[in-house]
């Protein structure tokens, strides 16, 4: 199986993440790294690949910086990386970004067939969870999406979901594109001589020419969204705390419900 | 000049959610809903106290549970309504389906907006959102003719119309071809408890891993509110709640009226998810821990205490209040 993987390098959760004056994510590379739930993805593609002796090839859209997230792809295993980077690419919408990533993999499934795209449910910066969705549009390919048990059946993915409070499985045949879920798997921990060889290891670096693309189909100018305002919100004014040490906190946080309306849709 | 048309989409059952989006659609035009199951008689008489004149029905079968099909019945209902507006409901199958129907319409997508407005002076259709964990508040424009648009449960109030419609519900065509390859093996809905769903409920009550397993108490409190239950992932992966009952980055994001977390610590993944509610409670036996420093109102001590005091005290209120 040739198993391409979309990662996304995502500003940490723990940091002060920001949108600039054009209403875009602030990124720097000390406190920014790839996408967590992408592990689960590049794990679920080494897992496809090695079970029938594949290949792994990540693929990741993004500024200079974003190359991180590759090396740590990297490091787990896959076995090439492709950057599609350049100053065309900023600002992209969902639309603009799945464009491209499809782009992508047309480009490396012109090289060799490309049986399987695979990516996190949900980037943890835009929480979107489409592209997955768009890109399977794009390709003109069945998905299987946000999946918690991912199975290879010949040449057949089954995947099984549980959403909405259902629970589904679903078969696809290849060539298709699945999102994994961060249940799905215990994505493997990376050695440090497999650290240090990914940082020297050679990247792909494509434009948006190299992958047949105008300039206005990507980035800004491919979007149809635009941010038009972006304010940080005031610092939360600390809570009302009250403690239970003499038995009243029960009695106190209904009193807190019922004073405050909050005791509503009650039966 | 004619009003303009706004679709909204019934995935599932014409419950809240659905009236909220008709709500809003109702703020930019005239709303028509497509539904992807048949109408009862309750579901059209909601839909006309909503003041929806006009229903299409898209019978597929099972197959309306693939995301490329349901966005083919989308797009093809936003073409025969002429709507340049399409509002669903959101939820990950929701952001699946929309995102397939904006491919279909050459759309511009706004995922979970909490408020949708037409700007007179350029045409187009702005939605708000907060994001990054509900500490930054921004406002996005779709620049293009077709926009679609998920909405956020419980932002806008559902209200009845001026005039109440009757509603017509007619048959919508689609073709319900899976694509090539895909076949649904299997689908189990999972009993509910009850209680209602938690991506929707105006109140949930969550218990984390100081529950140790015992769901008792959280449960007793969810329901004298009517609330919805929920979790963190780790009470999920202990084999506690089942997985669609996790609130975080890696599932559901809430935003309800009101969010009671008990035995919750508040890690940054958990903390995704639902920031944006509208009063956050905390119940833990650690004054430190996160959650209780994000909350409006926290009580320190053991839940398993504290929970059933509360469900008690607020049961006797309402006893009270209808015996008076
Ligand atoms: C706070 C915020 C809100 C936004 N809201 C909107 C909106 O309403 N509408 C809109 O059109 N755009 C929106 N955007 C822009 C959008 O997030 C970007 O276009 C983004 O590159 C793709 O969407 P996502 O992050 O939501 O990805 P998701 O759909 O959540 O990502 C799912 C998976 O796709 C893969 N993937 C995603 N992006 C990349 C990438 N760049 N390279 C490789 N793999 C990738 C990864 O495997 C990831 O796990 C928003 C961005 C931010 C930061
Ligand atoms: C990629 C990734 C994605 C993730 N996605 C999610 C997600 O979507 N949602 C999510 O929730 N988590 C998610 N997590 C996990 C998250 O990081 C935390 O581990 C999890 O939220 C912690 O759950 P908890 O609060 O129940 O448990 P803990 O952090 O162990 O907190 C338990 C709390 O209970 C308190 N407590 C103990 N006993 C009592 C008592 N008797 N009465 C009152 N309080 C008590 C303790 O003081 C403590 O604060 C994710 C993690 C990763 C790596």
């Amino acid at each position: 199986m040739r198993v391409v993987v979309l990662v996304k390098h995502v500003p940490e959760l723990l940091s002060q993440r920001a949108l600039g004056e054009d209403g875009r994510t602030v990124r720097t590379s000390d406190d920014s790294a790839l996408n967590e739930v992408d592990e689960n993805a590049v794990e679920a593609a080494l897992q496809l690949a090695g079970s029938s002796e594949g290949e792994v090839i990540a693929v990741t859209l993004g500024p200079s910086i974003a190359v991180d997230a590759l090396r740590r792809t990297l490091a787990m295993g896959a076995s090439r990386a492709v950057h599609a980077t350049g100053d065309a690419f900023a600002g992209g919408d969902v639309v603009a970004t799945a464009r491209a990533l499809a782009a992508a993999v047309r480009h490396l499934d012109g090289e060799a067939p490309v049986d399987v795209v695979l990516t996190g449910l949900a980037a943890l910066d835009g929480l979107g969870s489409v592209i997955p969705s768009l890109v399977a549009a794009e390709l003109g390919w069945p998905q299987l999406t946000v999946v918690e048990e991912l199975t290879l059946e010949g040449q057949t993915l089954v995947g099984r979901r549980e959403l909405d409070g259902a629970t589904e499985r679903w078969r696809a045949a290849t060539p298709a594109v699945v999102s994994v879920t961060d249940s799905a798997n215990d994505p493997r921990l990376p050695k440090m001589k497999d650290l240090l060889a990914a940082r020297a290891a050679e990247i792909t670096v494509l434009t948006h020419t190299d992958l047949g693309l105008a300039d206005e189909e990507v980035g800004a100018a491919g979007s149809r969204t635009r941010v038009v305002e972006a304010a940080q919100r005031p610092e939360h004014p600390g809570p009302e705390i009250v403690t239970d040490d003499d038995g009243e906190g029960g009695v106190l946080l209904a009193r807190y419900l019922l004073d405050n309306d909050l005791v509503g849709g009650a039966r | 000049m004619t009003a303009r048309q706004v679709l909204v989409v019934a995935l599932g059952d014409v419950r809240g959610p659905v009236l909220e989006a008709v709500t809003l659609a109702r703020t930019l035009g005239t709303p028509t809903v497509l539904s992807l199951q048949p109408l009862a008689e309750p579901d059209l008489h909601a839909l006309g106290t909503a003041g929806v004149e006009r229903a299409l029905v898209a019978e597929l079968g099972d197959a309306r549970h693939a995301a490329a099909v349901a966005g083919r019945a989308v797009a093809t209902a936003a073409e025969v309504t002429g709507a340049h507006r399409v509002l669903l409901p959101t939820s990950f199958v929701a952001k699946e389906v929309a995102a397939h129907a904006a491919w279909l319409l050459d759309a511009g997508l706004l995922l979970d907006v909490a408020s949708l407005a037409e700007d007179g002076d350029t045409d187009q259709v702005v939605g708000g959102k907060r994001v990054f964990a509900g500490t930054w508040e921004t406002r996005c424009a779709v620049t293009c003719p077709v926009a679609v648009a998920t909405v956020r449960a419980n932002a806008v109030v559902a209200t009845p119309a001026d005039r109440a419609a009757s509603t017509a519900a007619e048959p919508l065509q689609v073709d319900a071809t899976l694509p090539r390859g895909l076949e649904l093996l299997e689908r189990e809905v999972r009993p509910t408890a009850g209680r209602p769903a938690l991506a929707e409920a105006a109140t949930v009550v969550l218990g984390g891993r100081g529950t140790e397993g015992d769901f008792a108490a959280v449960e007793e409190l969810a329901d004298v509110l009517g609330a919805a239950v929920g979790t963190t992932r780790d009470c999920v992966d202990e084999g506690w709640q089942p997985h669609d009952a996790q609130v975080g980055q890696t599932g559901v994001t809430i935003a309800p009226r009101l969010y009671i977390g008990a035995g919750i610590s508040g890690a940054p993944h958990h903390h995704g998810g639902m920031q944006a509610s509208g009063t956050i409670v905390a119940v833990n036996v650690d004054p430190d821990a996160p959650l209780v420093q994000i909350a409006d109102f926290a009580v320190i001590g053991d839940l398993q205490e504290i929970l059933p005091a509360a469900a008690a005290a607020i049961r006797e209120h309402l006893d009270q209040s209808r015996g008076s």
